[in-house]
């Protein structure tokens, strides 16, 4: 480049050479080749409709229980006949267009998408106009009292959501209290100390999941079981008494080794149970949270925040393993008043 | 009928004797043959790219057609029943009846199973194709003035069928899509102040409630797509209203569309594509299978199984929400769970934010105000297209430690090691990504200038007296040329008025500064298209190579193997 200044609009380097010659199809200069392809054509929409008879055929002859090659033969006949009519169907009315409609490229010029400078400035007016002779401008009265009902107007639409649900109660309570039994998740046996080896962990519900009435119906059902389950679960492992480095307060929350903790990881409530007996660590499937169950549940990697509440145990009379309290820490995701919430939990303990 | 004089009456035109009659009728109703008029034979460019967004309209209409069909049968209703149905290991199981529903309609109705699979899997290709639309869309430039709006609709269509479809899976409620709605709870728990409130009205109370399944159920089938559809409608008549973008290319400019007419050509095309998306994913209903939901069993909150993954499209999500450290802090008496919230809540709208503003950050750095129309190659646009693929980079870096677990295990790798390399990858990849990028797009518009100004290599191999083998070059045909110099020249930069015309400093300097700033990194190292003089010069000694040349001759066309076709 010279030290000259060069215009920046430099024209372009290479002129427009205007729209390719138009290249024929075969089919535009045989008419043998054209009759081909629509025979081709006409041959996939006959099978195409072969195909969709076979559907019906298929669906009252092929029993619901056949397989085929390990597919069900059913989802497999219906499947092949269904989309391979349709594709044919498509394939066909593409190369119709392709092969035989007319290819000639056509030029089509483009408008500005902006209207032109007198609709804008007559539009302008219009809108002025209309402002003028509703005296929305004039009248600041009106139109503030109506502007502010319209608000108002929002609060019936937002009350009125307001049965969603119920305002959000206490969430720092579980089922668990005082002499509850600590059950098996799978059979809803209680559990005893001496069923347990070190290392094992078993997946444990309190004892009222598995509870019947006088009439032997369940006293939790439904939803109130599932909310039940998604706070109360619980895992309980045996480790060497020795590998257990238990807080302050906290010594005397085991039995002979075992221990329980809460299921429902504090991250977002993933209920964990991928345990490494070497380590004693338990890891959440969902988000990787790692807690150290021998460091009173503390979080040694991911993204969880508070530790692994553990529940106090102590053994019954007939020695089965039961909860000595509630959780004294909050179970499941944080929400907002967690922080409130817990503090209220340890004035009462 | 007024037919007024001067014109033919239609049905004496012979064109269309048969249809004269209802369309005379329709239109003495309507009068809609002014707009027919304008758009029957309405110009489409075509490029294989275009197709991208076809394949989610498309798949859009599968998912509504085969949906309608799985509305006859299933029941959105958490109400818990005993199971007595043909899947005879659950024989006596307690579980939802939308779980039991879900279960009749892939055992028990005929062809259930498969409209479940071409369902699940549409929506899968819906969210593909729409990502792979935008993606077309962003590196080219299409979305500059006047397609904005347009853009932003997009941006809609893409966030809404994100959630449509985390909706969608949600509802069958066995052991996977419960653990998902378990995530989705914790999510709108780590709300700051508000979320305890939100999640008791969202799920009626504490989780899981029995509200969630039939408020999903009507998001899912009413309310989300009747708003995707209307966003749909929006997008479409804005496309027909700018005209389609076009590549450029031998008469193709900014003020014209050259293509083929909607009736007969492009309305074939486009039809016949309907079949094949719908053809399609019916095969992967037959041959795939998907979401297999008697795996995994109905939701028990007490269970889950290692390997609980999301629907691809929310990887990305669930990879942030693993990589995230586990910040929780208390203050003001309220907990903040950064922990969800930032990767949860922030990662979905950070990436909406981000898409939704670029367009309109990328204009105010290059100071464009103008209509494009011609969309722009990739390597034309280095930095644009740096920062695409270092967010596809970030993007994918989130989905991979999505998968984490899996490719742990697979691979033999320690999960905390491998979560760590995401979590630096996170930031440092995009980086990485970016400059490569950039650099490769440079050098693709050098090799451009170098085909235009020194010709391609034909692939003759001559040998020069002294013993030297060179490669013989030949112009290349004007039209490819052209179409590799058709775009804009790189702007040449001025550095931005410290004081106006009276002496006075400029009240915007700061931010003029800024964008200064910007607008000399957005153009930094783009190589600008040969001048006319580069192209003249470069044709004169076009021909001077040692030795003798032996003439290439008229007959010579080219080799194909240079990617340069033999007819020119």
């Amino acid at each position: 480049m010279s030290d000259e200044l060069q215009p920046v609009s430099d024209t372009e380097p290479i002129k427009d050479p205007g729209l390719a010659e138009h290249q024929f199809r075969p089919q535009d200069v045989d008419e043998s080749q054209a009759k081909r392809t629509e025979r081709q054509i006409a041959w996939m929409f006959r099978i195409a409709g072969l195909l969709f008879f076979g559907f019906c055929v298929a669906y009252f002859a092929v029993d619901i229980d056949a397989t085929f090659l390990g597919w069900s033969a059913q989802n497999f006949a219906f499947g092949m006949t269904l989309g391979g009519g349709l594709l044919l169907i498509g394939v066909g009315i593409i190369q119709w267009a392709k092969k035989l409609m007319g290819d000639h490229e056509m030029v089509e010029m483009r408008h500005p998408s902006a209207s032109s400078e007198e609709d804008r400035v007559a539009v302008m007016k219009d809108i002025n106009a209309g402002i003028e002779e509703s005296g929305f401008g004039r009248r600041p009265m009106i139109r503030n009292s109506l502007l502010g009902s319209m608000a108002l107007l929002g609060l019936p639409a937002v009350v009125l959501l307001r049965d969603l649900g119920p305002l959000p109660h206490s969430q720092r309570e579980t089922v668990w209290k005082k002499g509850m039994r600590l059950v098996n998740d799978v059979t809803g046996t209680p559990i005893k100390p001496s069923d347990m080896q070190v290392g094992q962990l078993v997946n444990g519900q309190p004892a009222i999941v598995y509870e019947t009435d006088a009439d032997g119906e369940a006293v939790l059902h439904g939803t109130e079981l599932l909310q039940v389950k998604s706070k109360a679960s619980i895992i309980v492992v045996r480790m060497r008494p020795e590998d257990i480095t238990a807080s302050k307060g906290r010594e005397n929350w085991g039995v002979d080794g075992i221990l329980c903790f809460s299921k429902i990881c504090t991250h977002v409530g993933c209920p964990i149970s991928l345990w490494e007996q070497q380590t004693h660590h338990l890891l959440c499937p969902c988000h990787q949270s790692t807690f150290d169950l021998g460091d009173n549940g503390k979080v040694i990697f991911g993204p969880a925040h508070r530790p692994l509440p553990q529940l106090p145990l102590g053994v019954d009379e007939e020695g089965y393993l039961i909860a000595m309290s509630d959780f004294p820490e909050i179970i499941a995701p944080s929400y907002p008043e967690l922080a409130r919430d817990q503090k209220k939990l340890d004035n009462k303990s | 009928m007024s037919t007024t004089e001067q014109y033919t009456p239609i049905q004496d035109t012979g064109v269309g004797k048969k249809a004269a009659g209802p369309v005379g009728w329709l239109d003495d109703r309507l009068g809609l043959a002014g707009v027919a008029k304008k758009n029957l034979r309405k110009v489409f460019p075509e490029h294989w790219s275009f197709m991208l967004g076809e394949i989610a309209l498309w798949s859009f209409v599968v998912l509504l057609l085969t949906g309608v069909f799985l509305t006859f049968w299933f029941q959105p209703s958490m109400t818990e029943v005993e199971y007595h149905g043909s899947y005879l290991p659950f024989n006596g199981l307690e579980m939802s009846q939308a779980y039991k529903s879900t279960l009749d309609i892939s055992f028990d109705i005929r062809g259930g199973l498969l409209i479940r699979q071409i369902h699940h899997w549409a929506a899968a290709l819906f969210i593909a194709a729409m990502i792979a639309h935008m993606l077309r869309v962003f590196f080219t430039g299409a979305y500059r003035k006047p397609r904005e709006i347009n853009w932003l609709i997009g941006v809609g269509l893409f966030s809404l069928g994100l959630v449509e479809g985390f909706a969608g899976y949600s509802l069958p409620d066995d052991l996977l899509s419960g653990t998902g709605l378990r995530f989705v709870d914790g999510l709108i728990r780590s709300i700051p102040l508000v979320g305890s409130y939100l999640e008791f009205f969202i799920f009626g109370g504490e989780f899981p409630g029995d509200e969630i399944i039939p408020r999903l159920y009507m998001a899912h089938i009413l309310l989300i797509p009747a708003i995707l559809l209307g966003l749909i409608g929006a997008h479409m008549l804005l496309l027909v209203y700018h005209k389609h973008t076009q590549w450029p290319g031998p008469g193709r400019t900014e003020q014209n569309v050259v293509g083929y007419p909607m009736l007969p050509v492009y309305a074939a095309k486009a039809g016949g594509f309907f079949f094949v998306v719908f053809g399609f994913t019916a095969l992967m209903g037959a041959l795939l299978q998907i979401n297999p939901v008697w795996v995994y069993g109905p939701y028990n909150p007490s269970e889950v199984t290692a390997g609980s993954q999301p629907d691809w499209y929310m990887g990305f999500s669930e990879g942030l929400v693993r990589l995230m450290p586990g910040w929780e802090s208390t203050f003001f008496n309220y907990t903040w769970s950064w922990n969800v919230f930032i990767p949860g809540v922030g990662g979905l709208t950070g990436l909406f934010v981000i898409l939704g503003a670029w367009p309109f950050i990328e204009q105010w750095i290059t100071g464009d105000k103008r209509d494009h129309h011609l969309l722009q190659r990739p390597r034309n646009a280095p930095v644009r297209t740096a920062l695409g693929v270092a967010g596809m980079t970030a993007y994918g870096v989130a989905w991979a430690a999505g998968g984490n677990d899996i490719i742990a295990t697979k691979f033999h790798m320690d999960i905390y090691t491998l979560t760590n390399i995401f979590r630096v990858g996170f930031f440092v990849f995009p980086i990485i990504a970016f400059m490569v990028t950039k650099r490769i797009c440079i050098g693709l518009q050098r090799a451009d200038a170098n085909r235009i100004l020194h010709g391609y290599e034909t692939g003759v191999i001559e040998r020069s007296p002294d013993g030297g083998f060179s490669e013989r070059h030949a112009p290349l045909p004007a039209s490819q040329q052209y179409t590799l110099t058709a775009h804009d020249r790189v702007p040449v930069l001025e550095a931005p008025a410290e004081t106006d015309e009276n002496g006075v400093a400029a009240p915007h300097s700061r931010k003029e500064k800024v964008r200064a700033k910007l607008q000399a990194l957005y153009y930094r190292d783009t190589l600008d298209k040969p001048t006319t003089e580069d192209v003249q010069h470069a044709e004169e000694h076009l021909g001077e190579i040692d030795g003798h040349p032996v003439e290439l001759g008229d007959e010579f066309q080219g080799v194909s193997e240079t990617g340069v076709p033999r007819v020119h």
